[in-house]
This record gives structure tokens, C-alpha cells and sequence, in this order.
């Protein structure tokens, strides 16, 4: 019996078990619902939760301890000289015992017969059944696999009966269980409440999955190279050409991504943040009500704009302005019309980035600055205060944590971006200080160790995880501090 | 000067009140918030160097006419004044009137204190320093206690003048509001409901400040509590429902007001 | 109030203090400087709004249209079948020299020495590559054309379509640029023949990958993010609403709760490809799942999803006022049944807008796809999320990467479909958001 099988009679028992539920408690009532403590559908949900959840637990347990248990059985047929080999030969000789185990069901009982008096030749015979073996088959193997399909077929059925049987055994306690003052909805409740605190840990476990994840695979990356050398490496080259042929493993140096990807968030913030901030200035103190519902969605939009449209931007238009506008310039002062921009620069990706942080910085200060109250603006008008006097000199410094938080969640942003510098910043690991020359990024170069095809053994491949790592600790600092202050802000005008 | 003598001055300028001339002059002034009209073509003037109360029940209209005479209506939108409204001989809505130059000499004291999160010198230097009205550290430090001085707070700050104003009691920090006010050196401060924020003690605090400030400011008071306006004020204006029922001496006002309405709320029958 | 007509009435005089100087002329000119620079602000952020908006209209607007070659094309046995196999042997068919068919009936269009052959070359040269492919399909789905002259409609070369759109400068000397005098000069006798000719390119939005541009389009990939939609929107919003209803309803102020209320609100503001790190590690790595599956990507985006929908239904749940709860429960109701009878539904259009402003940011979302191998040149539709698949954006990404005019075109025409499809399902939010706001 397959699974989804399985699985569609267990809810075909939850759906007979509901209406039965049901008229059980139907018929207890006399015809008098309020007899009953709980609604019919309450008692019916409750034998239906009683038939389905316990047999759909024990079936995903199953599922996952039986090829457990099936595969050590197994191991233990193996030869003892296979066996004392261990790990890799142990695994290796597994996987073909399992290609043979898929073949032999393909086989009539004369062609298995064949092979078990060593008669046919078990690779070639297999190969015209269309089943590929890795390696030469061994006679041994022909038993261990029948052992292994021996083993699968009982334990498919013996799942199948014990899982039916559980659903129906917890059905019909449930059944038993109803009587007119039973409180089924208290206890269909209860389930559903545990429903909704699963629910809720899914936001820790993947919390829990990234940090979990990254370390270990980060881990593996440090027992090749050492943390030292990789934070504190002032050199990256990780020469993918020697990836996999096992020898030197190139240099892992951090400095130049972080320096890299600093630069290029310091630039988009030196754009993003004068505009946004004045922007929410005017939108917050000065625009009539018909400009702010017209500006402030537009500018929004901006933030809605998927980022690889800005990659593209910066690719077709950003790029190319600035590199022909700088050979115009230096063509007009010293009559050499050579560009000094390049088209892939920290300035490009700075900009293209820093546009699309526009609105973030602009609605988040728009909101810190709306929450100024009203009472401190009077206060300064009242005295006779302007307008721009009253913002510079009481409704920034009062909302300066606030803000300050904002910006520092558009930072955290601006340092975890990657489409818009993969296409704009270039791909080139170099520390310099020239705004119009190309560096790259941590995201860039998780994305260039990750793409094409990988094998998760290599420092190539494992360092995007160490990248990841320190990318996540990064952003993380700055937005857990960012929010509370935020929230500290907040509580201070509530 | 004793306190008989200044006892005596005072009745001496409570009996001259009709011959006080006037500071600011409100003709037909009507206010509109959108459709909703808030005030009814309200006749009223406030005279020089008198403490004016403004008294009625909730929602009568008596904030919006204070706000009206330092023009702090316009910070709320489709807010609309008409009639006329004079300071000295100037028509405050008037184009060229500036509301800056305005609000310079029409300080407001509102009803919760609201001291800015800086310190207690920047609270009372900011209007100084916007006007330009001090220029060096010596002119700061100096106006800065001179109003702290006038607002009865110096000996009770004047160790912690660089601690922040938020820090202040709720009574202290409405002295605070009014030594901020006062430093500006406008002509006529108005003032929001300044004690409904405050404990009894802090109330009479302010009070008396406010009787000590009559001497060289024009104030306006707003007032729910008809025992406040009776103790500070000179010349008392009852608001209902947007119309303005009567304006008297105080001191007629609380005995025998020209208006049943006016005996009936300060009666306690409606409010 | 009499007295203001009594002759008593006095206005005081003009103090000193009136007239003082408090520097109005310089403080006004500072304040409309700095009124300035707020206009100028959001002018400047709305001038790049329409600047990125234009740069991608105006370079995409023309991968709309697509142009085309429609010859009499002879299906003759000859070049197909030689040898009269193909009822016996299915790979003749598909093997046959379909090239050589377009060749001929080009040859014949434009009156060519089949001999030149630098000429025919020039020729063979201005009509796409996919039409090998496009005359297979004729022929096998209908092999009794074989013998008949049908005329079939041919897409043009990308440069020929570029050179024809006017995109080409055709000052140019020749040696510099890719469509030759020749073809130039056949191009406009095949135009003025009404044989070559611009139509509306329902091929963009049907094709899948491929390193022509003509034959280019996002309708593989366009499926490959339907997919992920469709997991995320089945698996998020059940899952966001049940965590958000447990925080807000039901889970004590405790640090726990507070502890995930922070990681909520912070994994919102992870970066995007750390989840595709995780999916991965976890997905691909450790539970073996299918590298460049719709599957993954769809668990993965779900996963940054969450954090949006679970705050966005928080707030839409906070927003239902505390009356209808103790009305439902003082009418003797579970809490159960108060949350899902009268708040849920209260809270429904806020959560839905939520969900919609999540999806739409997940469906631009670029970055985590690219780590789980769905950088794919994918040509056929995945018949299910467990098949190689790709996405709009990551397509978007693959052809940015091209040089080529033409899919600089093509790209730009794949962003103008991706907005289009986020402006229906913002404006779907808005409108939501409209009809069904209620005001406590």
C-alpha cells in the first residue's frame, strides 16, 4: 500500500469517524441539542481529530525511523570484509545493494535464479531491465538485496495494518468517550490551540534552521581554513579553478568583501539618506494633505520595485551615464576623452542602491517624525519659532533615536542587498578607495560560490557559508539594536 | 512695599479698569473648522497689563478665541478665522502681518506642559536664540535667569540648569513653559488651561506666578475652574456654545453677572 | 461689552519691544531654503521613479512586437523523408533537414543564385534558427503535409528584428555591425512585399529559455514562479495567521513570547539571501531535495514571507477593538469561537492585504532563488513544483547578463511583465484595503 494511499484512507476514516461522532451525539441528545455540552460538529471533530492525528503521527515516525532500521539490518547481511572497511566502502556497497534491490523486482524467478547459481552476469542483466549499476555486482549482493526487499515489503504492510489500526482503535475510543455532557469543544480546542503554538515556533525554527544551518556548514569551512586567515585575510582568491582537485585551497581573506560591501552601503546612504530625509520632512510638516496621499505612494513605489530592476537600471542606464559622462568631463579638462568612471563602480551600485533606500528612510522618518507630538511643535510655534526653525531645532533632536534607528535598518538593508551590486559592482575582491573603480560585496560572492554546479565538500563552495554567517551576525546587530530603539522611542511618546 | 500697601495698589487699578486702555481688540470674530462653525462673531477685548480669564463650559469655544489672537489656529488644516483682531493698532490677519513677529510678541502656555527634551537652559534660551534676541554667552545666562526669576522656578533649578527640562516636576515644568514664554519678552502671554495638569499645590503656584506677571504682561487665561479665574483675574469673558454671553469685572461677574446664563453655570447648573 | 462704544476706550500705544529686530528677513529666507530642499528632495525621488520606469518602457515596449517572415514553405518529401522511413522509424521525423526547406523557399522569395553560396548564407542568416523546431512541429504533428506548400509564418533574426524596429544604426559602417547592406536591402523589399512585417509577439509570453532572443520568452519561467506563489500562499498565510493569532490571543507576556516577537519583527529584516542559504542546507543538503525545484524555491520563499504576514495579520487583529471580544464572550462564547467567528473575519481584509504586499515581494524576489540552482536554462514547462524550474526575476537576472540589443529588449519586456503583475496585485491590495476599511 503506498503512502498517499495510506494517507487518503486515514482521512477517509477521519471523515467517517466525524459524522459518526456526530450522530452518536446526535442521537444522545433526544433531539434536544441543548442537552449536549458541546455542538454535534464539536463531538464529531473531536472522534475525527481522535481517528486522524495520532495514526498520522505514528505514520510520519514510521517514515522516517523504518529506512533507519532497514538500512543497519541491512548493513549487518553485508560480508564481514566489506563490513570491517567501514564508512564510505559500507555506504558505497549499500546504494548498489539498493539499485539491485529496484532491479530484482523488474526480474522473472528464473532470470533470479540465474543470477543466484552465478550463471548470468548480474550488471548486464540488470542493464537491460534499464537499471544502471554503478560498479560490478557481487554475488553477495543478490542477497542482501533480497533480504532489503524482503524487509520493505513487510514493513510496508505491517505499517499499513498498524497505522489503520491505530486510526480506527482512536476513533472508536472517541466514540466511546461521547455522552451529552462530554466537553468536546474544550478538547478540539485544546488541539487547536497546540496547532497555533506549532504555528508560532516555525518563526524560531527557522531562526534556529539559519543559525543551526550556517554554523555547521560554516564549521566544516574552518576545519580547512582557519577563522584567522579568513577574517582577517586581506586576500580573496579562492582560484575555483583548483576546486575539487583537492590541493591548495587558494586564500579566504573577509577584509576585502566587508571593506567592499561598507563602501558601497556608506555611498547609497550618503544618497539615500539627505533625500529621504527631507523628503518625510516636507511629506510630515509642510505638504498639504493632496500631496502627501499623491507623493507618498509614488515614492513607495519605489520601494516595491523588485531589486533585480534596479540591478538592471544601474546595468543599461546608471552605469553607462556615468562612464560616458566622466569621458566627456575629462575630455573637456585635459582633452583626453578617457573615462575615469567605469561602468560597474562602487559609485553605480552606491547610487542605483541609493535609490531604491529612498523610501525606506523616507517612510520610516515620515512615521518617527509624525510621532513627535503635537504639544512640542505648538510649543515652538507658540513662541514664535518658523516652521524650519521648530523642525531643526526641537522635532529632530526630539525624534533623533527614532531616526537614528531607521537608518540604521536601511544600513542593514543597504549591507545585505545583492541584485542590484551583482549586476552593478563588479566582481573584482579589491581593497582601494576610488569611488569610480569596481569592488565587490559578501552577497556578490556568496552568489559567484554558489552558482554553477557545486559539491558541498570544497572551501570554494563551504566559504559562502562563512560569508553568510558573518553577513547574518552583521545585519542581525544592526536590527536587533535598530529596533529597540525604535521601540524605546516609541514607548517614550505612547 | 508691605503687603497692605500692595493691597491697596491693587484695589486702587481694579477700580481704575475702565480707564486701562486696551491691548488687543477682537471684532466679529468667527472661526470655522471645515463646515463646522466654533465661534459666533465674538466681540471681545483684552485690556493692557490685566489678567483676562476666559471661562465657560467644555467645548464652548473660549481655546479656539485664545488661539486666534497669536494666530496658532493656522497650524491646523482647513482652520478659517474671519472678523477682525487687532494688537495695539496692528490687524494680526492682516497679509503683512508676519505670524512669526506675531507669536514673538504673543507667547501661549498650553495645557500639559510641554518642555522640549533638552535642557532646562535650552528650554528658556530657544526663543532668545531663534529671535536672535541674545547673542552671547553672558546675554544667555543672563536672560535665562531673569525669566527663570520671573517664573518663580531660579531658586528651585538653578544648580541643574543643564539637566533636562522633561525631568522637572509636572509644575515645574508649566513654570518652566512660562519662563520659556517669558523670555521671549512678548506683550500679552496666552495661556491653555495651564494648571489642569497640575496638583492643587503646583496650581497655586502658578497662580500666584500669573498675579506676579500681571505687572508686566497682558494675559489671557483660559479657565475651567471658576475659582481660578475669580482669584487671578481682573476682567472675566464667559463662552457658551460658541457665543460669547458675557465680559465684566471679575468681581461683578461672580456676583452679579448681567447674564442668567452666566448665574447659572457659575452656579453649577450646566457645564 | 458696553463699553467698547463708551469714550473711555483707550488703545494702548505701540511698545518698543514690537518693532524689535528678531531677523525675520533672514530667518524667512532660510525657511523657504528649506522648504526647497524638501520639494527638491522628493522631487529628486520621483524624477527616479520615472527615470527607472522609462529606462525600462522605453527599451521595452518594442519586445511586444516581433518581427516576422511568412514564406510558402515547400514540405517536400525529398529533404524530410528520403529514404520513405518514417512510418517505421519515428526519428526520421524529428531528424529531418528542416533548415534546408527555409533555405529553399528564400531562395525562391528573393530570387537568389542558389550557387553564391557566401549570398544564401546572408539569407538563411535573417530568418531564426527556431524555425527548425517550429517546422518539426508541423510536420509531426500533421505528417500528411509532406508533399504540400503551406505558408508559414517565421521569426525574423534578433538583429533583423532590431534593424527593422529602427534600433540599429545603420550609419554604421558595415563591417561594424551585424545586419549587413544585403540583408538591409532585403529586409525592406521583403517589408514592401508584405512578407516581412512587425506583429504583436505572443512569444514572449509562451517561450522558455533560449540563447536566441527571438525565440526568447518568460512563459516557462512565468510558470516556475506561478508554482512558488501558489506553495507560499498555501503554506504562509495558514501558517502566519495560526502563529499570529497564538501571539496575539492566546500567548502569555512572558520572555519566551517576547523573545519571539523580537525574532519575528528580525527575521523580517534578515537579508533575503540568507534564506537562500538555508534552503540550501537544509533543503537541498540535508532533506535531498531536487536542486532548481519550484519546491524549494517555494518552501524558502515562504519562509521570508512569514515574517511579513504574521506582522501584518498582528496588526490587523489588534485593530478589531475589544468590545466585539467581550460582546462574544459575554454572549457565553468559547475564546475559540470569538477569535474565529468574529475577530478573524474583522481582521481578514488587513491580513489578505498583507498576504498580497508579502506575495508581490516575493515574487520580484531574486537573490535566494539564485543559490538553489534555479539559475536554470530551462526551454520546457515543469509539469510539476518537483521538476527543474525557473523564475520571472531569475530569468530577468540570465538575460541582463546577455549583451545582445535585442535582449536588452527582451529584458526590459520581461520587467515590464513582472510589474504588471505587481501593480495588479498592489492595486488588488489597495482596493481590498478600500472596500473593506472599517473605522473604529
Amino acid at each position: 500500500m503506498s503512502t498517499s494511499l495510506l494517507l487518503l484512507l486515514i482521512v477517509l476514516i477521519g471523515f467517517i469517524s466525524y459524522f459518526a461522532g456526530r450522530a452518536r451525539s446526535l442521537a444522545q441528545a433526544n433531539g434536544k441539542l441543548s442537552n449536549l455540552h458541546s455542538l454535534p460538529g464539536y463531538h464529531g471533530s473531536y472522534v475525527a481529530i481522535w481517528a486522524i492525528l495520532p495514526a498520522a503521527l505514528v505514520l510520519g515516525a514510521w517514515l522516517v525511523a523504518a529506512p533507519m532500521y532497514i538500512d543497519s539490518s541491512t548493513r549487518a547481511t553485508l560480508p564481514e570484509a566489506v563490513q570491517t572497511q567501514g564508512g564510505a566502502t559500507v555506504e558505497l556497497a549499500l546504494g548498489q545493494v539498493k539499485s539491485v534491490a529496484g532491479g530484482l523486482k523488474r526480474l522473472t524467478t528464473e532470470e533470479i535464479s540465474a543470477l543466484e547459481s552465478g550463471s548470468a552476469n548480474l550488471r548486464s542483466t540488470l542493464a537491460a531491465k534499464g537499471v544502471a549499476l554503478a560498479g560490478e555486482g557481487e554475488p553477495y549482493m543478490i542477497t542482501a538485496a533480497q533480504h532489503f526487499n524482503a524487509m520493505n515489503a513487510t514493513n510496508r504492510w505491517l505499517m499499513s495494518a498498524v497505522v489503520l489500526l491505530i486510526a480506527i482503535a482512536g476513533g472508536v475510543y472517541a466514540i466511546r468517550n461521547i455522552a451529552t455532557r462530554f466537553r468536546a469543544r474544550n478538547q478540539v480546542e485544546r488541539v487547536m490551540l497546540g496547532s497555533l503554538i506549532v504555528a508560532s515556533s516555525i518563526a524560531i525554527l527557522t531562526t534556529v534552521g539559519i543559525v543551526a544551518s550556517m554554523l555547521s556548514e560554516a564549521g566544516r569551512f574552518f576545519t580547512m581554513v582557519s577563522p584567522f586567515e579568513f577574517f582577517f585575510g586581506t586576500v580573496w582568491d579562492p582560484r575555483f579553478a583548483a576546486a575539487g582537485s583537492g590541493g591548495a585551497s587558494g586564500q579566504f581573506g573577509l577584509i576585502p568583501l566587508l571593506a567592499g560591501t561598507l563602501y558601497i552601503a556608506f555611498v547609497a546612504m550618503l544618497f539615500a539618506v539627505p533625500i529621504g530625509l527631507f523628503a518625510a520632512i516636507y511629506m510630515a510638516e509642510y505638504a498639504s494633505p493632496r500631496l502627501r496621499s499623491t507623493a507618498k505612494p509614488l515614492l513607495e513605489v519605489l520601494a516595491g520595485i523588485p531589486t533585480i530592476v534596479y540591478g538592471f537600471f544601474a546595468l543599461v542606464t546608471v552605469g553607462p551615464f556615468l562612464r560616458d559622462i566622466s569621458a566627456q568631463l575629462n575630455g573637456l579638462v585635459t582633452g583626453n576623452y578617457q573615462n575615469f568612471i567605469q561602468a560597474q563602480s562602487v559609485v553605480t551600485a552606491g547610487i542605483v542602491m541609493g535609490i531604491m533606500l529612498i523610501p525606506f528612510v523616507s517612510s520610516l522618518s515620515d512615521d518617527i517624525i509624525t510621532q513627535v507630538p503635537r504639544a512640542l511643535r505648538d510649543g515652538s510655534l507658540g513662541l514664535g519659532a518658523t516652521r524650519s526653525e521648530t523642525v531643526k531645532k526641537v522635532i529632530l533632536p526630539a525624534a533623533l533615536p527614532g531616526i537614528v534607528g531607521a537608518l540604521l535598518l536601511t544600513a542593514s538593508r543597504a549591507v545585505g542587498e545583492t541584485m542590484i551590486v551583482v549586476l552593478a559592482a563588479g566582481v573584482a575582491a579589491r581593497m582601494q578607495i576610488n569611488p569610480f573603480e569596481p569592488m565587490t560585496t559578501v552577497t556578490v560572492k556568496i552568489v559567484n560560490q554558489l552558482t554553477g554546479d557545486l559539491e558541498f565538500t570544497s572551501p570554494q563552495t563551504l566559504v559562502a557559508f562563512a560569508l553568510g554567517i558573518t553577513l547574518f551576525v552583521i545585519t542581525l546587530g544592526l536590527n536587533i539594536y535598530a529596533l529597540y530603539i525604535v521601540r524605546k522611542y516609541r514607548e517614550q511618546y505612547e | 512695599m508691605n503687603i497692605m500697601s500692595e493691597a491697596a495698589v491693587e484695589k486702587a487699578l481694579d477700580q481704575k479698569m475702565n480707564t486701562v486702555p486696551y491691548k488687543m481688540i477682537g471684532k466679529d470674530v468667527s472661526v470655522y473648522y471645515g463646515e463646522k462653525r466654533a465661534l459666533f462673531d465674538v466681540n471681545l477685548n483684552i485690556r493692557e497689563n490685566t489678567v483676562t480669564a476666559l471661562i465657560g463650559p467644555s467645548g464652548c469655544g473660549k481655546s479656539t478665541f485664545l488661539r486666534t489672537l497669536n494666530r496658532m489656529n493656522d497650524t491646523i488644516e482647513n482652520c478659517r478665522v474671519t472678523g477682525k483682531i487687532t494688537l495695539d493698532e496692528d490687524d494680526i490677519y492682516d497679509p503683512a502681518i508676519d505670524v512669526v513677529e506675531l507669536r514673538a510678541r504673543v507667547g501661549m502656555v498650553f495645557q500639559k506642559p510641554n518642555p522640549f527634551p533638552k535642557s532646562i537652559f535650552d528650554n528658556v534660551a530657544y526663543g532668545p536664540r531663534i529671535h536672535g534676541l541674545a547673542r552671547t554667552k553672558a546675554e544667555f545666562d543672563e536672560v535665562v535667569e531673569t525669566s527663570l526669576h520671573k517664573a518663580g522656578l531660579w531658586n528651585e533649578v538653578k544648580d541643574r540648569l543643564h539637566e533636562p527640562g522633561t525631568g522637572l516636576s509636572g509644575g515645574q515644568q508649566q513654570r518652566l513653559c512660562i519662563a520659556r514664554a517669558v523670555a521671549v519678552s512678548p506683550e500679552v502671554i496666552l495661556m491653555d488651561e495651564p494648571c489642569s495638569a497640575l496638583d492643587p499645590i503646583a496650581t497655586a503656584k502658578v497662580e500666584e506666578l500669573i498675579h506676579e506677571l500681571r505687572t508686566n504682561f497682558t494675559i489671557v487665561i483660559v479657565t475651567h475652574s471658576m475659582q481660578q479665574a475669580a482669584r487671578v483675574s481682573q476682567r472675566t469673558a464667559m463662552f457658551h456654545l460658541g457665543n460669547l454671553v458675557e465680559e465684566n469685572d471679575t468681581d461683578k461677574m461672580f456676583t452679579n453677572p448681567d447674564d442668567q446664563r452666566t448665574q447659572d453655570y457659575i452656579m453649577g447648573r450646566f457645564g | 461689552m458696553t463699553d467698547i462704544a463708551s469714550p473711555t476706550v483707550r488703545i494702548s500705544a505701540r511698545p518698543a519691544s514690537a518693532t524689535r529686530d528678531i531677523g525675520i528677513k533672514r530667518r524667512y529666507a532660510a525657511e523657504r531654503r528649506f522648504r526647497a530642499y524638501g520639494i527638491g528632495a522628493i522631487s529628486l525621488g520621483l524624477f527616479f521613479l520615472a527615470l527607472l520606469l522609462w529606462t525600462v518602457v522605453s527599451n521595452g515596449y518594442t519586445a511586444f512586437q516581433q518581427t516576422t517572415i511568412t514564406l510558402p514553405i515547400e514540405f517536400t518529401e525529398k529533404v524530410i523523408d528520403p529514404k520513405g522511413e518514417r512510418a517505421t522509424d519515428g526519428k526520421v521525423l524529428m531528424t529531418a533537414n528542416y533548415p534546408l526547406l527555409v533555405r529553399e523557399a528564400l531562395i525562391k522569395q528573393l530570387g537568389i543564385d542558389a550557387s553564391k553560396r557566401p549570398q544564401v548564407k546572408q539569407a538563411t542568416d535573417m530568418v531564426s534558427a527556431s524555425s527548425r523546431t517550429l517546422l518539426r512541429d508541423i510536420v509531426v504533428a500533421d505528417p500528411s503535409v509532406i508533399g504540400k506548400t503551406i505558408p508559414v509564418t517565421l521569426l525574423a533574426e534578433a538583429n533583423v528584428d532590431s534593424a527593422f524596429k529602427g534600433q540599429i544604426d545603420l550609419n554604421v559602417e558595415e563591417s561594424k555591425r551585424k545586419v549587413k547592406d544585403q540583408q538591409v536591402t532585403w529586409m525592406n523589399e521583403l517589408a514592401s512585399a508584405g512578407v516581412l512585417k512587425k506583429s504583436f509577439n505572443t512569444g514572449i509570453f509562451t517561450f522558455g529559455a533560449s540563447s536566441r532572443p527571438e525565440a526568447a520568452g518568460v512563459g516557462v519561467a512565468a510558470l516556475g514562479s506561478l508554482f512558488m506563489m501558489l506553495i507560499v500562499l498555501v503554506l504562509s498565510l495558514p501558517i502566519g495567521v495560526a502563529a499570529s493569532i497564538y501571539l496575539e490571543e492566546f500567548a502569555p507576556k512572558n520572555r519566551l513570547t517576547d523573545l519571539i516577537e523580537v525574532n519575528i519583527n528580525n527575521l523580517a529584516a534578515v537579508p533575503s539571501i540568507v534564506y537562500g542559504l538555508l534552503g540550501l542546507a537544509v533543503f537541498i543538503n540535508f532533506a535531498g531535495m531536487p536542486r532548481s525545484a519550484a519546491v524549494v524555491g517555494g518552501l524558502v520563499l515562504t519562509l521570508m514571507t512569514l515574517p511579513t504576514i504574521i506582522i501584518a495579520t498582528r496588526a490587523a487583529l489588534k485593530a478589531v477593538p475589544p468590545s466585539i471580544r467581550s460582546a462574544a464572550l459575554g454572549l457565553g462564547a468559547s475564546k475559540m469561537q470569538t477569535i474565529f467567528h468574529h475577530v478573524l473575519p474583522l481582521a481578514m481584509p488587513g491580513i489578505l492585504t498583507g498576504t498580497i504586499i508579502g506575495l508581490a515581494h516575493a515574487l520580484g524576489e531574486t537573490a535566494p532563488l539564485l543559490l538553489i540552482g534555479m539559475v536554470a536554462f530551462v526551454v520546457d514547462y515543469p509539469g510539476s513544483p518537483m521538476e527543474p524550474s525557473t523564475a520571472l526575476p531569475v530569468q530577468i537576472y540570465m538575460w541582463a547578463n546577455e549583451a545582445e540589443r535585442a535582449f536588452v529588449e527582451r529584458t526590459s519586456g520581461a520587467i515590464i511583465i513582472l510589474l504588471i503583475f505587481l501593480v495588479v496585485m498592489n492595486l488588488g491590495a489597495i482596493l481590498l484595503r478600500r472596500r473593506f476599511e472599517r473605522r473604529w
